[in-house]
């Protein structure tokens, strides 16, 4: 249902919904997005990898949080409870990454996200598509599937457990 | 694809499941005229969509199996297994075309002329002999046909009037029908009431069907309405939703006092949990819905072996949830088929043994607490425990002094491991010795359990127990280093209160847990190390209180060591993320009535996470069983060792194949340290027992042989594919064997170990004979190298 709409985004310009993780600004494609929260209650998952903080509740559906500081190789969050949670739906799992800050829709010229620069760390360049040069910034745009696949083997650098 | 069509599709696949059951029943009592009304008009009405749909293939076959069916009614055919399998083959390959259509939208290009000319010279014969010629006497009671009968020839008329898409294929075949019918009618009137000749009493029973028939369809039509199954599935998610939200707004009430909400609030709640309970009903289908295709299952196991088998079925209205009746449909087949084929002697056979010359197979479901319990049991010969035993033996499954000691009831056992058959003749319906351990398996799944009593020449039960349903489920919330979870009800047996100084307490053995429970030792998990939530500080470690849950998996008893045990709960299991699915400990989550999210605890994922509480199923097994039934504890046959320093070491018996004295000089060190011994013409690896075991320098060593087939695997199916591999573990010294109660606790902390135990009033430590295989496993028996287990395989061959 949503393909339509993103393909006909995707003839002249994308939509991304910005976040900031860690001083830095990535966008995520307006069409994954579900949910933006405040403040959650999240319950820890033991055993889970190190990127995962836990599970939360979004009107009764389970949501898988993801630190996207964990996923990134940045440390952790420290009060996962206190961030903003960006919900995606990702094959009909729903998906919520922990980000210090929830910016604006950005809509943007296709043709302007860019390829990375391969001086960028090798995770940083699989879970991204590439970069849109804004006035004052520079957003990442993340590609789900494999900001996912990332959390999974991010091995929790700097994590305790 | 059209709607229309899928309607259609499945209409017809709902009255093909009917279809097999009436004809099985209509086989063995032919005259049944209500039932051959009711055959007769399903394929009509197949046959009739046919026409308004275009199908053209599935109309001729239906049109021709319509034509047999029309005569029984008719009674100028009757019913024998003969005519019956033509059509129930004609049935199977409605099915076939209508599976195809559903996958590819067409008919397919198989041709079935061979089954419709088939059908037709059934239909053409001439009345067999059995039937006696109509009567021609007239009965004016039976006169007035049944108005199905009429509608049916009415909307007949309609079809054939209707130009379907295809209708210049579709006319060679089906003018046929109407006057056929009508000649049908004719002699209906003539020599009325079909049956007469067959039945007792004709004019009763015609007129009966006549009158019943309509009103139970009118009203079966009203009672039940079509569903898709997703609705349910999202209907079911908003009443959780709904609940919970009911359970915050009456924690917010208990806050307020003289609140105006209190009481429309509890009209609310209690109108809450009649739509849960009810929308939870929906999801419960009868179990026949799994039985249904049994009947003619073993109908046709009946003609194919050759043998007179009855299928009595009880309890079928018995209800369970619709996710554990799929998964227990195929055990509940392959069980039938294993009756009929291994349970029931042929004919002869049972005559000579004194027995009536039909076997009964006999399914019973009932509801027992919050289980359903399945039996199946036939009366055939039963369980031979002597050939179980010498098969066993054979398979290197256990030793002749093993099996000897064993009770039938253990035997019996064996034949739910994987490549266990005791079938003399495999078959075509079984004998291969795969499935049992499959049902086995698949019942042990979804938390059921599997028992089996025979008795030499009376027959064999098995017995199973399974929870009603998967999706919603009673557990305890227990709290762990401030984490909540939950465990299901179903694997908790008991809940002990330990503290430092009360009846029960925590004590250790090494660093693992025990705790002494009615004067066994219980192998003790802890939560909090388990999950790797941080370990205790050793002050608070037998001292506080503590929380043990007393958990059976499979037949292995074992505790979990947690801080609290809030409540039970009803809880919605809910899957866990595919990003999850690896953890193994979690069955799945879901959310509590505060609204927060919860793991749900799996007990079968605790033992394969501490891995080695399986190490001796059998130990436990018997354990189990004999608490079950009080039948006095059960002794385990120990062989007790001395191996390097520390604690005497034990291995069951039952594990090791032979036990033998190694000339220290034969004894090969090969280039990587391991060592080697040619044993049996075979170059066998030999272990150390333990690290500090130390060789002698000459003389002759003592060696426990392993069989890789006794030593119990985490998982039964894996190792089907390897030959039998051999390992020897050296000792310093074999002391004893004893016979014993054992009850092992867990130490999780050294893989050579099992655990501890007291034997013979000794602290002994039970060696983990699966890792030391494993250590020995590397290179020399790695699954890849042919050569190798070529030669093993010879080596355990000769």
């Amino acid at each position: 249902m949503s393909m339509s709409a993103t393909l006909s985004h995707s003839d002249k310009s994308r939509e991304l919904v910005t976040m900031q993780v860690a001083g830095q600004p990535f966008g995520i494609p307006v069409e994954f997005v579900r949910d933006v929260l405040g403040n959650q209650g999240i319950s820890r998952i033991p055993l889970a990898p190190g990127a995962i903080a836990g599970s939360l509740n979004l009107r009764g559906r389970i949501v898988t949080v993801i630190d996207l500081q964990v996923a990134l190789g940045r440390g952790r969050t420290l009060e996962p409870e206190r961030a903003m949670n960006v919900v995606i739906d990702y094959n009909g799992e729903l998906y919520s990454l922990l980000v210090d800050q929830v910016g604006d829709v950005l809509s943007v010229p296709r043709a302007a996200v860019e390829p990375l620069p391969n001086t960028i760390g090798a995770v940083w360049r699989t879970i991204s598509e590439g970069v849109v040069k804004l006035e004052q910034d520079l957003v990442l745009v993340l590609v789900p599937a494999a900001l996912l696949s990332a959390a999974v083997v991010a091995n929790g650098v700097g994590l305790t457990q | 694809m059209e709607d229309y069509i899928k309607d259609f599709l499945v209409e017809t696949a709902e009255a093909l499941a009917m279809l097999d059951n009436d004809l099985v029943r209509l086989e063995s009592d032919p005259g049944d005229s209500q039932l051959i009304s009711s055959i007769f008009r399903t394929l009509h009405t197949v046959k009739g969509t046919c026409g308004f749909l275009g199908l053209t293939k599935l109309g001729h076959v239906a049109h021709a199996g319509e034509n047999v069916l029309g005569r029984m009614r008719d009674g100028t055919l009757v019913a024998t297994p003969e005519t019956v399998s033509v059509v129930l083959r004609c049935v199977d390959v409605i099915k076939v075309i209508v599976a195809t259509i559903e996958m590819t939208g067409g008919e397919g290009t198989d041709d079935y002329t061979g089954l419709i000319a088939e059908l037709d010279a059934v239909f053409r014969g001439s009345p067999p002999s059995a039937t006696p010629a109509p009567l021609p006497q007239p009965q004016p009671q039976a006169q007035p046909e049944p108005p199905a009968y009429g509608d049916s020839d009415e909307l007949q008329a309609l079809f054939d009037a209707t130009p379907g898409p295809e209708a210049v294929k579709a006319k060679p075949a089906l003018p046929a029908a109407p006057i056929e019918r009508r000649e049908a009618a004719t002699k209906a009137s003539t020599a009325p009431a079909t049956a007469a000749a067959v039945t007792a009493d004709p004019t009763a029973s015609a007129v009966k069907s006549a009158i019943a028939q309509p009103q139970r369809e009118a009203s079966l039509a009203n009672q039940t309405i079509r569903v898709g199954i997703e609705l349910l599935e999202n209907l079911m998610t908003t009443v959780s939703e709904l609940v919970l939200s009911r359970n915050q707004l009456l924690q917010l009430l208990r806050a307020e006092k003289d609140s105006p909400f209190a009481a429309p609030l509890q009209r609310l709640s209690m109108i809450t949990s009649e739509l849960q309970e009810s929308v939870m009903k929906t999801r419960m289908q009868p179990i026949g819905n799994a039985w249904s295709t049994l009947p003619r299952i073993v109908r046709d196991l009946t003609r194919e072996l050759g043998k007179k088998i009855e299928l009595v079925m009880e309890g079928a209205e018995t209800e369970l949830d619709r996710q554990v009746l799929e998964l227990i449909k195929d055990p509940l087949t392959h069980m039938v088929r294993n009756s009929a084929d291994h349970g029931l002697e042929p004919s002869a056979e049972r005559l000579a043994a004194g027995k009536p010359e039909t076997g009964h197979i006999r399914l019973v479901a009932c509801h027992e607490g919050g289980h359903i319990i399945i039996q199946v049991s036939d009366d055939g010969r039963g369980l031979d425990a002597d050939r179980i035993r010498r098969k066993a033996v054979q398979s290197a499954l256990a030793s002749e002094d093993e099996v000897a000691a064993m009770s039938d009831a253990s035997v019996f056992r064996f034949i739910m491991r994987a490549g266990f058959s005791t079938a003399a003749t495999v078959t075509a319906v079984s004998g291969r010795g795969v499935g049992m351990d499959v049902v086995r398996a698949n019942i042990e799944r979804i938390g059921g359990t599997i028992d089996i009593a025979s008795q030499p020449g009376r027959g064999a039960t098995f017995t199973i127990k399974i929870p009603l349903t998967l999706a919603i489920v009673p557990a305890l919330i227990v709290g762990c280093a401030g984490e909540r979870f939950a465990v299901p009800q179903i694997s908790v047996i008991e809940l002990v209160r330990a503290s430092g100084s009360g009846e029960h307490r925590i004590e250790r053995i090494s660093d693992a847990a025990v705790l002494r429970l009615r004067e066994k030792l219980l192998p003790l998990v802890d939560l909090q190390s388990l999950l790797g939530l941080g370990a205790r500080n050793d002050g608070d470690r037998t001292a506080a209180e503590r929380l043990i849950i007393v958990t059976q998996v499979g037949a292995s008893h074992f505790g979990i060591i947690v801080d609290h045990v809030y409540d039970t709960e009803e809880i919605v299991v809910k899957p866990v993320a595919p990003l999850l699915k690896g953890l193994g400990v979690y069955s799945g989550n879901t959310i509590l009535g505060d609204g927060s999210v919860c793991m749900i605890i799996d007990p079968n994922g605790i033992v394969a996470r501490v891995g080695r509480v399986d190490v001796a199923p059998d130990v436990a097994a018997a354990d189990s069983r004999s608490k079950g039934q009080r039948s006095g504890a059960h002794r385990q046959r120990m062989l007790l060792v001395k191996a390097g320093i520390g604690l005497r070491k034990a291995i069951p018996l039952e594990m090791i194949a032979r036990l033998e004295d190694i000339d220290i000089g034969e004894i090969r060190r090969a280039d990587d340290g391991r060592l080697l011994v040619m044993y049996r013409d075979s170059l066998m690896p030999l272990v150390p027992a333990t690290g500090d075991l130390a060789m002698r320098e000459a003389g002759r060593q003592p060696v426990l042989v392993f069989t890789e087939g006794k030593v119990p695997q985490a998982d039964d199916g894996s190792h089907l594919d390897r030959r039998p591999r051999q390992i020897g573990l050296l000792v310093d010294e074999i002391i004893d064997i004893v016979e014993s109660d054992v009850a092992v606790e867990i130490d999780s902390s050294r893989p050579d170990i099992v655990g501890s135990a007291i034997i013979a009033d000794e602290p002994t430590e039970v060696l983990n004979v699966a890792y030391h295989l494993q250590r020995a496993d590397g290179r020399w028996f790695s699954p890849g190298s042919e050569a190798v287990s070529h030669q093993h395989a010879e080596a355990t061959a000769s």
